[in-house]
């Protein structure tokens, strides 16, 4: 006797929660991986998923077992030239000893290797990561809905019909329809049960003959009531509700001038990618400018600031005034959570550095949300660092800055400029 | 034997369909039920994908689980493996319950269907059914009714513990998994409701019992004396180290002895299984050979249909030397298909060695004899039974003896006349796993004094522990102990070695 299932349509990621508690668990293992292979990738791929390899020791499920050493004595096949009493030197590692355990893992013993898939990849990437005071939350835009409950109606897509109340409705249907001719079929057959216990008579037979007629039409009248109508059908309906979006605008502003060498604008460029990535994947509704500059500064789309290649002297205050113009005409401060990222080796004019302190502290810190400043320089700072620091020092919370030396530093400083505060879980 | 009526083949394409199975089925049931009065389970066959049979594998075949990391890790690496194509999936996983499940993968090809189903659905499952360790030790209908109840009660801890917190006695259980095992008591049979009911009651009792164990009042009052240590506690050594803590750690919370039971009888329902892989497998194997065969004579598959499941019956019943690189240890498909035919030969046609060593089952009825052996053995004892200088001959099988007194590896028997007896009791031993694993039990627990429990490990042959590992293990321990715990290694009587979770050093007391 044997039952024959089909259940390759149960689901397969039986082992998902499992597999999340897996990497839960070596998070830090894994972040580490995660940490190294952002440094060592090319820009253009960060979007791709990550062999991931844990030292098997720091995995291991212990057990009781038995060491080497001792005497012990083990069975094997396939002899050839043996003979009893014949000695044989010690192979290396004692593999002769424990045939079982330790071999039959082969060369993979020493590391635990998987891949993490490219979401899970950029889920340790950004964790823990958020805009800071993102707090302006207004109505907005199409996809700002939300679809929720608006209980029955009688009209509607095939797909949310709602069978009990259908069935319900048409259950009333039947009843009411049917009233009448039930009725007067009850009354019509107690005359028949009466007239059948009377004597036979040529009357009886004609209202007998009669009767059969009317009860068999009544019963038609009954069984045509259809068992289910399209009147009767119900739909579930939902309705579209309009809900509060939290919006922002990223201003990344790049310094392409002659003094910063390829390799800085590479170290930028990539920071700027990884915001880029940060900020496509976390927020719906962000928007992002491009700005770059040297003596003058450009509004560029994505790919003109990524690869383009153009240089010249450097004044940091043209873009901060360009940003200025572009938030008062775009981006009212009332509406919209307005952060700005800028990358410069801080090479500037030095005249230009209290003009650009001046357009931060009075017409962008005011209006924005968060402005993170990395500095591209090995070693020393240049003047635009003292100057920003002040601005630091007076704007702790709105205005921070970083130092970059080399790619491996790139990770680090992001996580910190945009690490996630502990005060900042705004409802 | 007579000539079996020649019949047209089922099928003779390579594809299966559902329809196929079952008539396969039908056929290969008819054959082992009538031909071989094979006792069975009623069957449960499955198809699942291949992605279905990973989730399988990592959570050891079962169709419900309690949710861990390691099976996740599990996961991870077998599909790894797989993806990278260094390890094909197993054809199939069977379940000892009642129905017993068995799952057939749909890559498969239909022969390879038919040898899974010969294989599991009626190999292992009567084994399942027939073999006494199953018999006493496993209650094939209670199983999955035992794995829902511990699911949801593993789910409820979460819920109330956090996640964390139960995975942390998790780990720790799972260490001492191999030493949550009774080997005498028989454990008795209940449903997933009376589980629920009992495990209730059980904590309360539980609770109550283990204050009373651990009351220290009376002795805090001045002017009593302190009561001499008349006896150990246990009085005596306990092999069954969860079972143990489960009813005498001092400090776990209600559900965590509960987690640790829980834990305890999932080692129980497996430990049967760990001791019979050679039987199991081969009398597992030896059947769909036998039965694939018979389908054959009946002109039920094709010619090409059986060179197909002869090409993969021999892939599995392949055993690669020692001195090969694939050599990891002894093939347990290979060892007990040889065995079980072997047995069927000396029934059938007994030589005049077989009469010397045999002489009670020579010539015999080969499929008594044969379910006799299934019945009423483990691995190590089959082995001390049924190994015969044929099978020992044929697979050339040598003993080493490893002294680390010595320089060299010195050969203590080959498959020569002076050799057979010395090699089967080796082999038989390799596979008693109370020699294979170290031998630890509870040997003292202080519940008088500093609540520190010991365990000793008795030495065989002067083999110790791997140091590290039960160094690990011991930390574990000591998490569910909560006090100090010691493992102290015996050879000759005399302790050898001693190791302490805290560390001897600082002996500052760990109150948590």
């Amino acid at each position: 006797m044997s039952f024959i299932v089909d259940r390759r349509l149960n689901g397969r990621h039986k082992s998902t929660i499992n597999r999340q508690r897996f990497l839960k668990r070596y998070r830090e293992h894994i972040r580490e991986a995660v940490n190294d292979a952002v440094n060592q990738r090319s820009i253009r791929d960060m979007q791709r998923g990550e062999r991931i390899v844990i030292p098997r020791k720091d995995l291991s499920e212990p057990q009781f077992h038995h060491g080497p050493g001792g005497r012990r004595s083990v069975v094997h096949p396939g002899n050839r030239e043996f003979q009893q009493g014949d000695t044989i030197t010690r192979p290396p590692g004692g593999g002769a000893g424990d045939g079982g355990q330790a071999s039959n893992q082969g060369e993979g013993l020493d590391d635990f290797a998987f891949e993490l898939d490219p979401r899970e990849f950029l889920n340790f990437l950004f964790e823990g990561l958020a805009l800071p005071n993102l707090i302006k939350r207004q109505l907005q835009g199409e996809s700002s809905y939300r679809a929720v409950h608006g209980g029955i109606v009688s009209e509607g897509n095939p797909s949310k019909i709602n069978i009990v109340r259908s069935m319900r409705q048409a259950s009333m249907r039947r009843r009411a329809l049917g009233a009448a001719s039930r009725r007067q079929l009850g009354e019509l057959k107690a005359e028949q049960a009466a007239l059948l216990e009377q004597e036979q008579s040529p009357e009886r037979q004609a209202r007998l003959a009669e009767l059969g007629e009317l009860i068999a039409r009544r019963e038609g009248r009954v069984s045509r009531i259809p068992f289910l109508d399209t009147v009767d059908l119900r739909y579930n309906h939902t309705i579209r509700q309009p809900v509060p979006v939290s919006r922002a605008v990223m201003f990344c502003i790049m310094d392409v001038s002659g003094s910063m060498n390829q390799e800085m604008k590479e170290l930028a460029k990539r920071f700027f990618l990884l915001l880029f990535l940060f900020l496509q994947r976390n927020y719906t509704h962000t928007e992002i400018v491009f700005i770059r500059h040297h003596t003058s500064a450009k509004e560029v789309d994505e790919q003109e600031f990524f690869y383009s290649r153009e240089t010249g002297g450097t004044i940091v205050s043209s873009a901060l005034k360009l940003t200025s113009d572009i938030i008062r005409e775009r981006y009212p401060e009332d509406e919209w959570n307005i952060y700005t990222a800028q990358a410069s080796d801080g090479d500037n004019w030095n005249d230009d550095s209290p003009t650009c302190v001046r357009i931060l502290r009075e017409e962008l810190l005011p209006k924005m949300q968060y402005f993170a400043y990395v500095e591209i320089m090995p070693r020393r700072h240049q003047a635009l660092w003292d100057s920003y620091m002040q601005v630091h020092l007076q704007h702790p919370n709105a205005f921070a800055l970083q130092q970059i030396d080399g790619p491996e530093d790139i990770y680090p400083v992001f996580r910190e400029l945009f690490r996630q505060r502990m005060e900042e879980h705004t409802p | 034997m007579s000539e079996p009526v020649r019949r047209e083949p089922l099928s003779t394409s390579s594809e299966w369909n559902f329809d196929l199975i079952q008539r396969f089925d039908e056929e290969i049931g008819r054959i082992a039920r009538d031909k071989y009065q094979l006792d069975t389970f009623p069957n449960q066959i499955e198809v699942i994908s291949s992605e279905q049979m990973m989730d399988a594998y990592s959570s050891v075949g079962m169709p419900v689980g309690y949710h861990h990391w390691s099976f996740g890790k599990q996961f991870v690496e077998v599909e790894n493996r797989y993806r990278r194509g260094q390890m094909g999936l197993a054809y199939e996983i069977v379940i000892n319950s009642n129905p017993c499940i068995a799952y057939l993968m749909e890559e498969n090809t239909m022969t390879m269907q038919a040898l899974v189903i010969a294989h599991a659905c009626y190999g292992h499952n009567s084994f399942f059914k027939g073999n006494y360790l199953f018999r006493t030790w496993t209650d094939a209908s209670a199983i999955i009714d035992y794995l829902v109840f511990a699911r949801h009660y593993i789910a409820q801890c979460e819920e109330r513990h956090g996640v964390e917190e139960v995975e942390r006695v998790l780990d720790s259980c799972h260490a001492l998994m191999n030493y949550g095992v009774d080997r005498y008591k028989r454990p008795y049979p209940i449903s997933a409701a009376t589980e629920a009911q009992r495990q209730q009651e059980r904590e309360t009792l539980l609770q109550q019992q283990v204050s009373e164990l651990w009351k220290t009042f009376p002795e805090m009052q001045p002017g009593i004396r302190r009561r001499k240590q008349a006896q150990r506690y246990p009085a005596e050594p306990q092999e069954n180290l969860l079972y143990f803590i489960e009813k005498n750690a001092p400090l776990l919370e209600p559900w965590q002895r509960e987690i640790v039971r829980i834990v305890r009888k999932m080692a129980q329902y497996f430990y049967p299984q760990r001791q019979t892989k050679v039987m199991n497998e081969g009398w597992a194997t030896f059947w769909h050979y036998t039965l694939l065969n018979d389908l054959y004579d009946e002109g039920l598959i094709t010619e090409g249909a059986m060179l197909e499941f002869l090409q993969s019956h021999s892939q599995v019943v392949y055993q690669p030397p020692f001195d090969s690189q694939w050599y990891s240890g002894i093939n347990p498909y290979a060892l007990g298909f040889a065995m079980f035919r072997d047995i069927r030969r000396i029934c059938e046609a007994p030589t005049e060695e077989d009469r010397r060593w045999f002489p009670d089952i020579a010539g015999s009825d080969w499929l008594k004899t044969l379910k006799f052996a299934m019945q009423s053995f483990k691995d190590e004892s089959f082995i001390q039974q049924f190994l015969s200088p044929r099978v020992i001959r044929d697979m050339k099988l040598f003993a080493v003896l490893d002294d680390d007194h010595e320089d060299h590896l010195e050969i203590r028997a080959i498959h020569d006349d002076a050799g057979y007896q010395t090699v089967r009791q080796l082999l038989s031993e390799q596979y008693n796993l109370s020699i294979h694993e170290p031998n630890i039990q509870v040997f003292d627990a202080d519940i008088r004094g500093d609540r520190s429990l010991t365990l000793q490990h008795i030495r065989q042959d002067r083999r110790p522990l791997a140091r590290d590992r039960a160094h690990d293990v011991m930390r574990h321990l000591y998490r569910l102990w909560q006090f100090d715990v010691h493992l102290e290694s015996i050879e000759d009587g005399r302790v050898v070695e001693r190791l302490s979770i805290p560390p001897k050093e600082d002996s500052a007391p760990q109150e948590q």
